[in-house]
């Protein structure tokens, strides 16, 4: 380890000011500075309550991001070797593509039932999707930052741990190559960079997919790495749930969870219907890479409130959100959407809501500032996610554009904060 | 007021474009920009009444009383875009078509009125009636930069021919929907500013 910060401390004047390689400084400070704590300390009478710094705070996300990753590899592999089993019962015809080379390559057979097998289909399927991002993101990143002088840090780490969990397994990998690109252009760089963005980068690079390429990231054929295989999500499924079957005793979304011949067995299907939820809870299910379980969610959330990096008020505003949007939607109730009638708790174990409301809406950058700013962010976003997802029946999910949504009200939602403390104030002192 | 015809006229198409710097008539801009040949008669449509307005505001603008003269100017536009429009019905019908309500609108675009109030009520007539067509073309170059990317990565195609082949046709091009979408127009024109203003770092405002 001494060798290799001789070796930095060595080529230092280089990159120093002045030194042949001035322009490239923002690369040689992000090598180091990753590996080693910077040497500077402050000078003079100095008020330290914590050494937390920008590196700090992005290396910890990652760390609560790391057990949704595994589970999400595992999960892509176990999904796919289970629909493959099930095409192969059924006799249907599926193409493996070039993933499946390399897996059956190193001697694995596509057996669902063997972790080790859907783990590594899944690393597979993940690490492309991830090293393009991380490089092509990351150049953008670099380039920006040598031209204007900026640090390099990790805040990109985290966008580009982001991104990639939040897409489908099946994602061309050119388009996760436009997408970062564009998010990271036009949602940071634009604004000045790391800390100066008012839209989470990595919704901005999905949002951008999904509206530029809806194809390939919304439908029935996305979620599942085995071509020819159809199989909607949870929320899909509930989004385009039909009227009720005869003889029905429950209300039309319950039909679309449960997998029961006989409409009137009521028994029969509050047991599918208790194991489809906990499913959907555990995250046994499928969807983008990273956001189908939500007890791993509740794990990163943990982590993130415990070390004082996410906002554990903007957690709390989002669920309050989605409880409260809920109930009153049940209440009102609709003839013709039967998503108005389900409850709440269904809505914060599907779909990537519980993704969202852990890893998004708490992005420090683009969420409120102040404490009472984020309880409102946090109910805005809740309530649009539900609005979406049940009222909108063009979009199944609703968190990406309610937090995207979120971010844009962030600023005027601190501003009446704080204008409403100085008013408070004003009354109180009576000094006009 | 000593502006030479050739200044008045290449002005605004970088140096003081109406969309780009100052940030007019964004909405057609938006609307019309998803095919080159409709953002290219939109564009022909906005130089003649742009000109044409010029022109006359600025010939009878002694005789305006200045109380009404917004009332005058708005007449005056308002019959110049009814002739663009019966011409455009009369001659290039599915064009008109697609362009549906923003012929009309073009009474309400600001670079319209904006230099009829701006230049004509202050210039005389010949000189008006090329900040008019200079304005024109400056709004019209933004359609056309606006509309070649959308069409080109929304459709495959320019001008309708195809440069692309999509691949819902067998060809190779995933055409990028959003591009067919009013708001790229908006990531359009905000790096269109951004190249001008890398180029020309004076139209940087103060922060």
């Amino acid at each position: 380890m001494k060798a290799l910060r001789d070796v930095l401390d060595k080529v230092h004047p280089w990159f120093a000011k002045g030194g042949p390689l001035e322009v490239a400084y923002p690369m040689y400070e992000a090598l180091d500075t990753f590996l080693y704590t910077p040497g500077e300390v402050a000078e003079g009478s100095t008020h330290l309550r914590d050494g937390i710094d920008l590196k700090r705070m992005m290396i910890t996300v990652v760390m609560a991001l790391v057990p949704i990753t595994l589970f999400g590899m595992w999960n892509v592999g176990y999904q796919a070797n289970t629909a493959i089993a099930a095409m192969e019962d059924a006799g249907q015809r599926y193409t493996l593509d070039w993933h499946y080379t390399i897996h059956q390559a190193i001697g694995f057979t596509n057996d669902a039932s063997n972790p080790a097998d859907n783990f590594v289909l899944g690393l597979i399927h993940f690490l492309p999707i991830y090293i393009v991002c991380m490089f092509v993101g990351g150049h953008v990143e670099l380039v920006f930052s040598v031209l204007r002088g900026h640090e390099i840090n990790e805040g990109f780490l985290v966008t580009g741990l982001l991104f990639p969990l939040t897409l489908p397994p099946t994602i061309p990998l050119w388009q996760v190559a436009v997408g970062i690109a564009f998010g990271v252009i036009v949602a940071k760089e634009v604004f000045g960079g790391t800390g100066r963005n008012f839209l989470n980068v990595a919704l901005t690079s999905r949002a951008f997919l999904y509206f530029a390429y809806a194809g390939q990231i919304s439908g029935d054929k996305v979620w599942t790495a085995v071509d020819g295989y159809s199989g909607a999500t949870a929320l899909g499924k509930m989004a385009g749930a039909g009227p009720a079957p005869e003889g029905a005793t429950e209300s039309a979304w319950v039909y679309s969870m449960v997998d029961v011949a006989d409409a009137g067995n009521a028994e029969a299907i509050s047991a599918s219907l208790n194991s489809t939820l906990m499913n959907s809870f555990l995250g046994v299910i499928p969807g983008s890479i990273g956001e189908t379980s939500t007890l791993l969610c509740m794990l990163g959330a943990g982590i993130l409130i415990a070390t004082g990096i996410g906002s554990w008020r903007i957690m709390a505003g989002v669920v309050g959100g989605v409880i409260g949007t809920t109930l009153l939607l049940n209440a009102v109730g609709s003839e013709t959407n039967p998503m108005f009638e389900v409850p709440f708790w269904w809505h914060l174990a599907i779909g990537g809501l519980s993704f969202g409301l852990v890893y998004m809406a708490t992005d420090p950058v683009s969420a409120s500032m102040t404490d009472k700013g984020k309880w409102y962010y946090g109910i805005l976003i809740g309530f649009m996610t539900v609005l979406i997802r049940v009222v909108n029946p063009a979009f199944p999910e609703g968190i990406m554009l309610a937090v995207l949504f979120g971010n844009v009200f962030a600023p005027l939602i601190d501003y009446f904060v704080v204008q409403a403390n100085v008013r408070r104030r004003v009354a109180r002192y009576a000094t006009t | 007021m000593s502006r030479k015809a050739s200044d008045v006229l290449v002005d605004p198409l970088v140096n003081n474009n109406p969309i780009a710097l100052q940030i007019l008539g964004i909405c057609s801009a938006l609307a019309v920009t998803s095919k080159m040949e409709t953002s290219l008669v939109m564009s022909l449509a906005v130089i003649a009444v742009t000109a044409c307005s010029n022109l006359a505001v600025s010939a009878i603008r002694n005789f305006i009383p200045s109380s009404i003269r917004i009332i005058v100017q708005m007449v005056v536009i308002a019959s110049l875009v009814i002739v663009v429009d019966q011409i455009l019905k009369a001659y290039l019908f599915d064009i008109s078509k697609q362009l549906s309500v923003f012929v009309g609108l073009i009474i309400t675009n600001c670079i319209v009125m904006g230099r009829a109030e701006g230049f004509a009520m202050k210039n005389g007539a010949g000189l008006s009636f090329f900040d008019g067509i200079g304005n024109g073309l400056g709004y019209g170059l933004v359609l056309m930069f606006v509309a070649f990317f959308r069409e080109l990565f929304g459709n495959g195609t320019l001008f309708g021919i195809e440069i692309f082949q999509l691949d819902r046709n067998g060809g190779w091009y995933n055409p990028n929907n959003l591009m067919l979408l009013p708001p790229s127009a908006f990531f359009l024109i905000g790096l269109m500013i951004w190249l001008i203003r890398v180029w020309k770092p004076e139209q940087i405002e103060e922060a």
